[in-house]
């Protein structure tokens, strides 16, 4: 009733193309991106800031970059944490090693340094297809891990390997509480999300699907292979690397490369699989069922349980749990979270005359 | 709301009855355990073990001075992200927050520096975590108690040279220092390059990638190298591997030194016969032959409350370990309970005191039925390490036999290199160094 489309007329190209081309969907976004701008940094504790928000929203973002390469440009990867630790330590080193770098540049060249690497480890893509692409995307995962162990210079010779994020100030401010730092990741992931929403539609990411779809149709009709793919190495990456810039600036502070290892990766792809392949609004469905449900579980059968069974089983049930469940959501809906959204707006355009 | 009003109601019987006040304090500390993964036989184990000491120490002792320990658990998974959740879901709780955080593993130690800080709850990381940490003066809340990596790294050369016949028999010998592909792998590199050039060894470095359930090239090359001894820093799967892989190209397991993360029954059992006669530094003990753990025996393990799920655990080496957590932790509540108040639940500053200002001497350690459980320990503003001591243990097939006393650690070699390290990581970080002539 709410959710009916009845009376807007579209008269112009532009207003047909528009983002958001509902009404009732303009109004929603405006309402969540009020809430999380507005209501939320003065009702959430540090805990729920620290704990859950930030790194659900990094992990968004983490995803929507992965998304990019795997649910719009069809080339599966396994090196998404890889490019987040580039990013993460490439936007420290910018910090260490250039007096007065503002910190959202360093972000933004950590980022630039996760392209590059993208870019070269997107290479064997042009050649290899499929599960071989993700083969060769797992030694990016490995390679970088060790390089970034194994030489000094990347973390200013720490003995272990490990950084330590550089305080973060934009413009003589510090961004040190919980809150300020929430509110950062928050505006540079809504700037990057409503990028990648408007690359999707735009002509870079028509060429993406059309190599998805079938990239030999695609060369046929006059999009050139190399570009794209390359381009959307480039793309994933940079969002992945800004993500991990973000990890260990507003979330961790330390970072050690161990900590993205092969299991974040698959983390990562988790989220996307289970959020939906190929849309904006999964990325972000994906990252909140993947962090949140463990902490859920972890919270809740301690409560149930917690006298009957010992410590040791409830945790594995957790993990038992949290498997049944992604399988669940799996047969239910393959096209994961985001699609039955997607179903759920295509009833409610109808309601209540169906048919 | 109903639980004052219960509580009030109770106080007020306790009262009409002429008893002592019912409202006993609590002390809580919250658990960042895995028990699952691959690490879980470390997590249940010394979570397991520190958990049984605090259950003896209640039902023995009434708490400390009548003061009740409490604890919850929060599954990490080992994983950072999981583990800054259950620092930040568990900070808060008790009546004064949480006491004292023990990560258990390095990653998380890493990454809840920061906010422990900020937050002022102090950090325990009982022979792992951040070396430089030692180094109280930068950082005030972080506890690397007993040894830290470079300390344990002096005396296994120590212990070499005690077998060779003195420190300047090493003049000439080849070292292999067999490391996990991983920042605590890698840790004690520069600690061992600097000892190779003071003593005239060699040393070669050799990395095994993680999880490490190959290394049989890494094993021809020593064979190749042909060293005297091969210290292996592993972890994990890592161990039982290093020591399986020795055996198959015949090096001899006597000259394969472990670390204390390669040195609990789980890291021996599964190789077999290849494991007799390997030996591995700890700075805690196997056995259940000590007046603390007969007490946890029998106030504990006997009445069926228990912790550990497999009994025949109690007295392994991860579970001593959790003992010594315990008595660290509890020691230190203890002592800020002098301080503060006795009988009062301590806050984590107060807590901080309390583990600053730590002094187990063999005195104090006799008293705890730990005699040749723990090494003694000084804690002190400018030494968050606080005792340096390391035994060796030799795993004769069945279990491990105590080889050594404790051995002192070279601090002449580690104490310049972590206050160059945390000096360096001040500078970064822009922080003021205490000055711990004005620290009461």
């Amino acid at each position: 009733m709410l959710y009916r489309e009845a009376g807007q007329f579209k008269a112009s190209y532009k207003a047909d193309q528009q983002i958001f081309p509902i009404r009732q969907d303009r109004i929603a976004i405006g309402l969540i991106l009020a809430f999380f701008y507005l209501v939320v940094p003065f009702i959430a504790d540090q805990y729920w800031l620290q704990a859950i928000i930030i790194p659900v929203l990094i992990f968004s973002l983490a995803a929507i970059g992965l998304n990019i390469l795997t649910g719009y440009a069809g080339q599966l990867s396994l090196g998404s944490a890889a490019f987040m630790a580039v990013g993460a330590f490439g936007a420290y080193n910018f910090m260490l090693r250039v007096p007065g770098m503002p910190i959202l540049a360093a972000f933004v060249l950590g980022g630039l340094c996760a392209a590059a690497v993208g870019i070269l480890f997107g290479l064997p893509s042009l050649r290899i297809k499929g599960f071989y692409l993700a083969v060769a995307t797992l030694a990016a995962q490995f390679f970088i891990v060790w390089a970034l162990t194994k030489f000094g210079w990347f973390s200013n010779n720490s003995s272990s390997g490990v950084i330590t994020a550089q305080k973060v100030e934009i413009l003589g401010y510090t961004f040190a509480s919980p809150r300020s730092k929430y509110l950062i990741t928050l505006v540079v992931v809504t700037l990057l999300a409503l990028a990648a929403k408007n690359m999707a539609r735009s002509t870079v990411g028509r060429a993406w699907m059309a190599v998805r779809d079938m990239d030999v149709a695609a060369e046929v009709i006059g999009i050139r292979l190399m570009r794209t793919k390359l381009m959307a190495f480039a793309m994933s990456s940079f969002y992945c690397g800004v993500a991990g810039a973000l990890y260990a600036y507003t979330y961790l502070g330390t970072v050690e490369p161990e900590g993205f290892n092969l299991d974040l990766s698959f983390r990562i792809l988790f989220m996307i699989i289970i959020g939906g392949v190929g849309t904006v609004l999964g990325s972000f469905l994906g990252a909140a069922f993947i962090v949140l449900l463990p902490i859920g579980l972890d919270n809740l059968l301690p409560v149930l349980f917690g006298n009957v069974l010992p410590t040791g089983i409830t945790s594995n049930l957790q993990l038992i749990v949290f498997g049944g469940l992604i399988i669940f959501f799996l047969i239910v809906e393959p096209h994961g979270l985001a699609r039955l959204w997607q179903i759920g707006k295509e009833k409610l355009r109808l309601w209540p005359f169906p048919h | 709301m109903k639980l004052t009003k219960t509580a009030l109601i109770g106080l007020g019987i306790a009262g009409a009855l002429g008893a002592s006040p019912v409202l006993a304090a609590d002390q809580y500390v919250g658990m960042p355990s895995y028990r699952v993964g691959p690490y879980a036989a470390g997590g249940s184990g010394i979570f397991g073990g520190m958990i049984d000491y605090f259950q003896m120490i209640n039902a023995r002792d009434g708490g400390v001075n009548g003061v009740k320990l409490t604890w919850e658990e929060c599954e990490t998974e080992y994983n950072n992200a999981r583990g800054v959740e259950c620092y930040e879901r568990m900070k808060k709780n008790g009546p004064t927050g949480n006491t004292v955080f023990h990560p258990l593993s390095t990653g998380i130690t890493y990454s809840v520096i920061d906010r422990a800080t900020a937050d002022r709850i102090p950090v325990i990381s009982v022979g792992y975590g951040r070396t430089d940490a030692s180094d109280g003066r930068v950082f005030p809340y972080i506890f690397p108690l007993i040894t830290n990596y470079w300390s344990q790294n002096t005396v296994k050369i120590k212990f070499i040279g005690m077998k060779e016949g003195g420190m300047d028999k090493l003049k000439g010998k080849k070292i292999v220092n067999l490391y996990h592909d991983s920042a605590y792998g890698k840790e004690t590199i520069p600690v061992l390059d600097v000892q190779a050039k003071m003593y005239g060894f060699t040393v070669t470095h050799l990395a095994v990638a993680h999880p490490g359930n190959e290394q049989q090239s890494q094993w021809l090359q020593i064979r190749q190298i042909k060293p005297d001894w091969v210290i292996l820093r592993g972890w994990g799967v890592m161990n039982p591997t290093a020591l399986k892989t020795a055996a198959k190209v015949g090096f001899p397991r006597n000259k394969v030194l472990g670390v204390w993360w390669s040195g609990a029954e789980e890291d021996v059992i599964p190789a077999g016969s290849a494991a007799t006669g390997y030996i591995a530094a700890g700075f805690n003990v196997s056995g259940t032959n000590y007046p603390v753990m007969k007490d946890i025996q029998k106030y504990v393990v006997a009445k069926g409350k228990s912790n550990m799920e497999d009994k025949s655990r109690v007295g392994s080496a991860y579970y001593n370990r959790g003992v010594v957590h315990g008595i660290l932790t509890v020691e230190a509540i203890r002592n800020a309970q002098e301080k503060f108040g006795k009988g009062k639940s301590i806050t984590g500053e107060q807590m901080r005191w309390g583990i600053e200002n730590l002094d187990l001497d063999d005195k104090k350690i006799k008293a705890l039925g730990a005699t040749g459980f723990l090494p003694p320990l000084h804690v002190s503003c400018s030494n968050h390490e606080g005792s340096g001591l390391v035994k060796f243990q030799r795993w004769d097939g069945k279990q491990w036999k105590v080889i050594t006393d404790w051995i002192q650690s070279d601090q002449k070699i580690v104490r310049p290199m972590v206050e160059e390290s945390a000096a360096k990581y001040a500078k970064e970080k822009g922080l003021k160094l205490r000055d711990c002539s004005k620290e009461g």
